[in-house]
């Protein structure tokens, strides 16, 4: 209950310098806005292998129909994009999306030597790794190293999830994961966790190993406080599905309008590893993932940020072109990824379709690497050099 | 700083075993820790007990198999079949993982046990078939302390192993490297010890190692390219088992392996000249790994003062180390699934086959948080509040977030979320007596002395003090307790 009641005078001065604030200053209150040109990364992530050739249907390709006499979207179900291609039919808000000339999709993303392990996929496009090297850390671990050199609050990278993921882990700084700030706040600033970290007398001339535990538990408390304030400055107050997306979107929309230092948010949704009954999975997922966005779009736009936020979806691989015996597809390789952003420099199809007559042993082939799309992150969107943090040098994309 | 007797065996038995049992806690302040080492090795002795879990789903797998193959069914019969096994297998392997544990718990073999899992990380391997995963356990234990080469011929020709690293899919006309380079690169001699032509020309030499489904190893002559090979400069008409010779004639090996066990139970930044110094005994003694250990934990250096409480512990040694020095009775085992998941660590689940980086890779804001609320949430006094995503290559897409808590049993559901009491019975009295001799004033220490480890009891008693309950003995003892392993030191081994 000390908590609590602390947590409440904490957020009590808040609200009590606003109420105090004379009759004829209210007048001219603004909404708080937040300066323009602050850029954000949503980073989407459909954990499990989504089935790409049914999220962007090629509904006039016939090898698709033959390679998926059940499983294949019918013209007439898909949400038409072009005389082309169609959206799979739950994803009616992307289709809006579309109309608008705010989804971009890229084709045929991948890499070289594909893995078809789920741990291993994930791991090389958490780490952007090549497909043969084992690295411990994560493409946005590392930007937060570059960013973060020193800082005590390792905030500019937040995951929304009760663990944090390979790509959120660098070399000196790690990103923090938290379902909800409020919850993060309470469980970090428990008395006597404040009282053991504060008492904690670490000599700079003989470090102990247990200091980097404590330097973890310190920068934990004051970003839970900071992330903490700053969810509470400006909340969200739309209506957003009550999905565990929905809830994720509305958290890290409450902190995008906030003056929080965070560049980039990371959120999972799972799992599409659609071995059997692909249709229900995928229906039921994207439901969630279509709604989620919907709700989270408006809200953006609302706030007039929805040019400065660019959410991206991707999964580990995508599945294979033939449909399997259950009802499902397996492993495969190369996939498509949706960006969703009010600043987009292309729209729309930004790259042809996939090849489905020209496969590798049943698998789609990559034209576009993963990594190229982290640099043009990088580098346009987030003004760093990807160079470093990549480890190597990709011509970037043009999306942004 | 000279060290106590009780220090000396309390960072003995947590490097060699998995921390101090209820058992332990007098005999601790009276042993020399010679004598407590050769109590430790005198039961690691011991052969392992099979843990078996699977032997009723492979009989009934193979069966149905003969059946299928009997009634002359389609094809995709048998492929039913195996997706049966699969989902059944998967369902086995939490079973495997908790008996195992149970075993670091319990045993009295501690150093074989803190040995297999040292092994179980080096030797990685990610296979969905609880069969095979077990008969590897078994090999890795019955060798843990045994010779190098030995375990390294029985992990080499486990099935385990043949199919996760491909090599059933190295054949004589379309040579697959992966098992080779493995074997070179992770279990052997390291990095860049080794040629690409000899990871190829090694790869010719393993050709024909395979597998039944029943769990043996077969050697098949007909995949096998029994052609001449030249490998480390040798020329001849290797095969596997002259590979394994090879690599145990290189010294690099020792040194290898001596690095990667000193960091382990050592500190983690190697001391080379003594790493130098083990690894040449090691590969005197023909690589006897007990030799290796007794080195190790005979030496005075191993007492240093930078090497006590150095070490990060890992989720399992973490969990192991709870339940062995309290009483505790879990009404649901299975929710240390779900610690090892949100922690980083599952058995049976190595990230890759690099195995476990460790050290300070287990810690992030969110594990620390939770490790320091693990004592808490076993006494019921914090709820468990983590949602942790799906492992597909264990769910295969039937898992979704949030339903990994409702799929473990017995888990009372509070309030409103997935906001969840631990069912865990903890017998306070049969703790609190062991501490029945010690004077009142002395009982915090003692209390230290019997979690921490020496260099770490400095900085808590203020806060520590603040919280205890002073009611009553048995309640001061279990609140400070409790927030003794509440905090970051107890982190430490």
């Amino acid at each position: 209950m000390l908590i609590k009641r602390r947590g409440f005078l904490q957020i009590g001065s808040l609200v009590t310098a606003t109420v105090m604030m004379p009759k004829f200053l209210k007048a001219f209150e603004q909404p708080h806005v937040v300066p323009p040109g602050n850029k954000v990364v949503v980073v989407l992530q459909l954990s499990g292998g989504n089935d790409g050739l049914n999220t962007v249907i090629p509904f006039r390709n016939d090898i698709y129909y033959k390679q998926r006499p059940k499983l294949g979207i019918e013209k007439s179900a898909a949400l038409q994009l072009t005389d082309e291609v169609g959206l799979h039919p739950a994803l009616t808000a992307f289709k809006g999306l579309y109309d608008d000339g705010s989804l971009g999709i890229l084709n045929s993303v991948g890499y070289p030597n594909p893995d078809r392990s789920h741990f291993r996929s994930m791991d090389i496009w958490q780490s952007a790794s090549n497909s043969n090297d084992y690295v411990n850390t994560g493409w946005i671990g590392r930007y937060l190293d570059a960013q973060c050199n020193g800082c005590d609050k390792p905030t500019q990278a937040l995951e929304i999830d009760d663990v944090l993921s390979l790509a959120l882990k660098g070399d000196r700084v790690k990103g923090l994961a938290l379902q909800d700030p409020r919850r993060l706040f309470g469980t970090s600033h428990a008395q006597f966790f404040k009282d053991i970290a504060n008492n904690h007398y670490s000599d700079d001339h003989h470090e102990q190993p247990v200091d980097y535990l404590y330097k973890t538990m310190s920068e934990t408390i004051s970003s839970a406080d900071y992330i903490f304030k700053q969810s509470r400055s400006n909340p969200s107050s739309a209506a957003y599905p009550p999905t565990e997306l929905g809830n994720s979107l509305k958290t890290i929309a409450s902190l995008i309008f906030s003056e929080i230092n965070t560049k980039i948010y990371y959120v999972s949704l799972g799992s599409f590893d659609t071995h059997v009954n692909q249709d229900n999975q995928q229906q039921r997922l994207f439901t969630q993932m279509n709604n989620a966005v919907e709700a989270f779009v408006k809200d953006l736009k609302q706030h007039n940020r929805f040019n400065d936020v660019l959410l991206f979806s991707f999964s580990e691989f995508g599945r294979r072109v033939a449909q399997n015996a259950s009802g499902g597809t397996d492993h495969g390789t190369a996939n498509n990824m949706f960006l969703v952003s009010g600043g987009l420099k292309q729209k729309g199809i930004i790259n042809p379709m996939p090849n489905l007559a020209d496969l590798k042993d049943g698998d789609l082939k990559h034209t576009i690497d993963f990594k190229q799309v982290y640099a043009t992150v990088l580098d346009k969107w987030l003004g760093v050099n990807h160079q470093h943090i990549l480890g190597q040098t990709y011509s970037p994309l043009h999306f942004i | 700083m000279e060290l106590t007797k009780q220090q000396k065996n309390q960072h003995l038995i947590c490097r060699a075993g998995f921390g101090p049992s209820l058992g332990d806690l007098q005999p601790n302040s009276l042993l020399s820790s010679t004598d407590t080492y050769q109590s430790i090795i005198k039961a690691s002795q011991k052969k392992p007990e099979y843990i078996n879990v699977a032997q009723n789903l492979v009989n009934g797998f193979m069966m149905g198999i003969q059946d299928v193959k009997k009634q002359q069914e389609a094809q995709n019969q048998s492929e039913v079949k195996k997706k049966e096994f699969a989902k059944k297998s998967r369902d086995l392997i939490k079973s495997l993982n908790l008996q195992w544990l149970n075993e670091m718990v319990r045993s009295q073999a501690q150093l074989r046990e803190k040995m297999s899992l040292f092994w179980h990380g080096h030797f990685a391997c990610r296979n969905l078939n609880v069969y095979f995963q077990q008969l590897l356990l078994h090999d890795v234990r019955s060798n843990a302390l045994g010779k190098f080469g030995d375990l390294l011929t029985a992990v080499s020709k486990s099935p385990g192993m043949l199919s996760f690293l491909n090599n059933q899919q190295n054949k004589k006309s379309h040579p697959n490297e992966n098992f080779a380079r493995e074997v070179m690169e992770l279990f052997t001699l390291g990095r860049n010890n080794y040629t690409e032509q000899d990871v190829k020309e090694a790869a010719r030499a393993f050709t024909g190692w395979g597998f039944s489904l029943k769990g043996e190893f077969i050697n098949r002559p007909f995949q096998h390219d029994s052609g001449v090979k030249t490998i480390f400069g040798k020329t001849g008409n290797f095969d596997g088992d002259d590979v394994i010779k090879m690599l145990l004639e290189r010294k690099e090996t020792a040194v290898f392996i001596t690095r990667k066990v000193y960091r382990y139970f050592v500190n983690d930044v190697p001391n080379e000249p003594v790493v130098a110094k083990l690894a040449d005994r090691f590969y005197q003694s023909n690589y006897d790994i007990s030799g290796l250990m007794n080195d190790i934990f005979t030496s005075t250096w191993f007492y240093d003062k930078k090497n006590i409480g150095a070490k990060i512990k890992s989720p399992v040694e973490l969990l192991a180390g709870i339940r062995r020095v309290l009483p505790i009775e879990l009404k649901n085992e299975e929710a240390q699934l779900l610690f090892q998941r949100a922690l980083g660590q599952i058995l049976f689940y190595p990230p890759n086959v690099a195995g476990w980086p460790g050290g300070q890779n287990w810690i992030d804001s969110s594990a620390l948080m939770l490790r320091l609320r693990l004592p808490q949430i076993f006494t019921g006094e914090e709820v468990l509040a983590v949602n942790v995503k799906a492992d597909d290559d264990q769910q295969m897409g039937m898992g979704d977030r949030g339903k990994q808590m409702e799929q473990v049993k017995g888990m009372q559901e509070m309030g409103v979320g997935k906001r969840m009491k631990l069912m865990v019975n903890i017998d306070w009295p049969t703790y609190t007596n062991k501490f029945s001799t010690v004077e009142r004033p002395a009982l915090y220490n003692a209390l230290v002395a019997t979690l921490l480890t020496a260099g770490q009891q400095n900085n808590t008693k203020q806060v520590v003090e603040r919280l205890a309950d002073k009611s009553g003995r048995d309640a001061y003892i279990r609140t400070v307790t409790v927030a003794l392993m509440s905090t970051p030191e107890y982190q430490m081994c």
